[in-house]
């Protein structure tokens, strides 16, 4: 099958022109979405439905950082392994322990500005790992190293996801 | 000198083989239809010139019912008959219907979706509702001297699947060609956003009588693109004239009233409120059939202080819409209010208060839902030509998962993914040699499926005997552009084909529909297999239509072989449509379908290759 990249017919890169995604996505979508065929046949309308989940899915990759260096990742063959491989380095860990102890005192005080400081913090290092992928991938070509950029990257999304459950419970 | 503008051959009917395409507001308290006519959105008033149609039906002895203001006049005297608000109970069982009490119906407990007993028998809310889409349709057709060859429904953005499959079951029975479910708040966007020509990302805030929706939108020429959505399907005017209503019989210490009182107490509390748009306060008198007389008066500070809770609670989803759009309130260019229970001032003080603007009230909340369905309804008949319409992606308002050992509920598409989208997972046996896996498709953002809305359980059977762990059976969820769930699943280890029987949780079987079906046409008098014949003549129109500008404009991706064996299939359609058997329709209309499958895959790829081909060009 297609990679994503050319789906949209761009260069298999982590480093990513938005703009250009953005456009090839919606001039596809332009042309393949539902709402083009409502009247049209069944086989028509499968065929519409078929290539624009598939097209909606290839955008969802590419636009997450995570889900676009996994696919590039697997591309070279590479399996981040999120869920088996769970060895780390232990600063990373340790810096993992204390954005989780914040966190949970956050909570506690129901304090939603101590939340949003965390959040902050959270997206510095979002950034800076960001840039380490891009370099491990684009420049290096160094797929293990990124491999093990990713999972940390993932650490920190999962981290950004119980950030969003801690401003609801706080509500 | 103005340029002329002359489109491509086949893309643009002329006016006079336009489709009459209607966008219909089904709403709680009011329902609206709407169309495009040279061009302008216009919502079709009743033959006294009434734009609304309440959203009441009221069902006599006989079988026959009557819909909207002749039925809203007797809901104090006929309550038990006289079905208000139904949209509450679409897709919903009995327990979760909030003020059961309050609800003066005989409410038949039966698993799955609720049902109410009326003088014309058991009624579901699927009926209740195609009844008023029934009336909004002949409204249509005497409006536009003409059969409707297609519809747009809006649905709140936070229905869930079950409470879709509702809207779009009702739809069907209703004699409708439902073209698409749209959801509100997205309807109000492209109405607002091509009357303003906005551009950058609005919120849509749309209070309607019984459900809240909030939702993000990206504006971009040409593009509407929901970002996020939230709400809450549970809330809504009528909750204020509820505690309005509860208010005055606390005020007035009133015994637990019957029916009639209750309706009629209900009435003059939702008066009240609209009143109190426009004063600073209002009288609320009614006399009880006990012959005591309520009389009542409130100011509008006291109103505000006895529904604050209620205008808090809309704020919430419009936090968990900036959050997972990634938003803040400083990134809002503007707030488009949608619904009548917006124009109550303590709603628009707390949404000016949290956006820190003042909010957009330049469209009539009451229609705008209803314009925006007919501008999209006008765009999916194909009566827009390429490049002055618009492409509309929406999302799906809440995770969809299957629940996993511990009662545990496993997301398997998260909610504001956009649609349509599909994703697979694999699940494996527990036992040695088992044959058979149930599964149970939830809908929410709780872990525990016991905390989620149960939409389907089905079940798995003739899986090969194999050791525990071995076998792989994928599951594959696909949404539609209705933001409609399909499940299926397959064992594909071994590939051997298993069967699936999905029980909808709330939804009504295949059966109950043809039952429903059967009963309308009894009492229509009318003849099953005639429907089916003037149904199937019209699928087959369509469809010899769309094929033959598909192959004008795509011919040349066709050998002749493959073009002899689709003239061919066209030619084996003609000839039954001119007869009067509908099963010999079918059969060719599944058979030119089948025959264009592989032409229709071609001329997508062929799509996506001029789709990029255009940007290569442009971007030299």
């Amino acid at each position: 099958m297609q990679s994503h990249f050319e789906l949209f017919g761009l260069p298999p890169a982590f480093g990513l022109d938005k703009q250009a995604l953005e456009k090839a996505y919606r001039e596809i979508q332009s042309r393949v979405h539902p709402d083009r065929f409502a009247h049209a046949g069944d086989a028509e309308r499968r065929a519409s439905l078929q290539w624009t989940t598939r097209v909606n899915e290839a955008y969802r990759v590419l636009k997450d950082p995570v889900q676009r260096a996994k696919h590039i990742l697997e591309l070279h063959g590479v399996d981040v392994a999120f869920e088996t491989n769970t060895h780390m380095p232990s600063d990373f860990l340790l810096q993992q322990l204390e954005l989780r102890e914040e966190l949970e005192a956050a909570l506690r005080k129901k304090d939603a500005s101590r939340l949003d400081a965390l959040r902050t913090a959270l997206y510095g290092q979002t950034c800076v790992l960001e840039g380490q992928i891009g370099d491990a991938i684009d420049r290096k070509k160094d797929f293990e190293e990124a491999a093990g950029q990713v999972r940390k990257l993932m650490f920190l999304d999962r981290l950004d996801a119980e950030i969003d459950e801690a401003y609801e419970e706080i509500e | 000198m103005a340029l002329l503008q002359i489109s491509e051959p086949g893309m643009s009917p002329a006016p006079h083989e336009q489709r009459l395409a209607v966008g219909i507001d089904l709403g709680t308290t009011n329902s609206l239809v709407a169309t495009v006519r040279s061009g302008v959105p216009v919502v079709l008033p009743d033959s006294l010139g009434r734009p609304l149609l309440p959203s009441v039906v009221r069902y006599l002895q006989g079988g026959k019912a009557e819909v909207g203001y002749a039925a809203q006049a007797k809901q104090a005297v006929d309550p038990k008959n006289t079905v208000v608000s139904v949209k509450r109970f679409m897709g919903r069982g009995l327990k979760d219907v909030a003020h059961v009490e309050n609800a003066p119906y005989d409410f038949v407990d039966a698993p799955g979706m609720v049902q109410l007993r009326t003088a014309a028998g058991v009624k579901s809310p699927v009926e209740v509702s195609s009844e008023i889409l029934k009336a909004l349709r002949e409204r249509a057709e005497i409006s536009l001297s003409g059969s409707i060859s297609g519809a747009v429904i809006t649905v709140p953005a936070y229905f869930d699947d079950a409470q879709r499959q509702a809207t779009k079951d009702a739809g069907k029975l209703a004699g409708l060609n439902v073209l698409r479910l749209l959801n509100e708040p997205t309807a109000a966007a492209i109405a607002y956003g091509l009357e303003n020509a906005a551009e950058g990302v609005y919120a849509v805030y749309d209070l309607g009588g019984g459900t809240f929706d909030l939702s993000i939108l990206r504006l971009s020429r040409g593009v509407f693109e929901v970002v996020a959505t939230s709400g809450d399907s549970m809330l809504g005017g009528d909750d204020f004239d509820q505690r309005l209503f509860c208010w005055a019989v606390e005020q007035a210490k009133l015994p637990p009233l019957a029916p009639r009182d209750m309706r009629l107490l209900q009435m003059k509390a939702r008066e009240a409120k609209e009143y109190l748009t426009f004063h600073g306060e209002a009288p609320l008198t009614a006399k009880l059939s006990s012959g005591e007389l309520v009389d009542l008066a409130i100011d509008s500070e006291t109103f505000c202080s006895i529904t604050q809770t209620l205008v808090n609670k809309t704020l919430g989803p419009v936090r968990k819409a900036l959050r997972d759009a990634s938003l803040t309130v400083e990134d809002i260019k503007g707030v488009v209010m949608v619904g009548g229970a917006t124009r109550m001032p303590q709603v628009q003080r707390a949404v000016a208060e949290f956006f820190r603007r003042d909010p957009l009230n330049n469209l009539d909340p009451d229609k705008v839902v209803a314009l925006g369905a007919a501008m999209q309804a006008n765009v999916l008949a194909g009566n827009k030509p390429q490049g002055e319409d618009w492409l509309l992606l929406d999302v799906i308002p809440l995770s969809l998962g299957i629940e996993t050992m511990g009662g545990l509920a496993e997301k398997i598409i998260p909610r504001n993914t956009t649609i349509p989208a599909a994703k697979a997972q694999e699940f494996t046996t527990f036992k040695d040699g088992q044959a058979g896996m149930s599964f149970h498709v939830v809908q929410g953002e709780r872990e525990l499926v016991a905390d989620c809305r149960s939409l389907a359980r089905f079940e798995l059977k003739g899986i090969p005997p194999m050791a525990a762990g071995a076998a792989r059976v994928r599951v594959t969820f696909q949404v539609d552009a209705d933001g409609l769930l399909h499940v299926t699943a397959r064992e594909s280890s071994t590939g051997a084909e298993a069967s699936v029987a999905v029980k909808p949780s709330y939804g009504l079987a295949d059966a109950d529909i043809e039952r429903m079906l059967r009963d309308s046409f009894e009492h229509a008098r009318d003849d099953m297999h005639a429907r089916a014949l003037s149904e199937y003549r019209v699928d087959g129109q369509r469809l010899l239509e769309a094929t033959r500008s598909a192959l004008s404009q795509d011919g040349r991706l066709l050998d002749d072989g493959e073009r002899r064996a689709i003239d061919e299939a066209i030619q084996s359609l003609e000839k039954p449509l001119k007869g009067s058997d509908h099963r010999a329709i079918k059969q060719a209309i599944d058979a030119l379908n089948r025959a264009t499958e592989e032409f229709a895959q071609r001329r997508m790829d062929e799509g996506i290759r001029r789709a990029l081909a255009g940007k290569r060009i442009g971007s030299l």
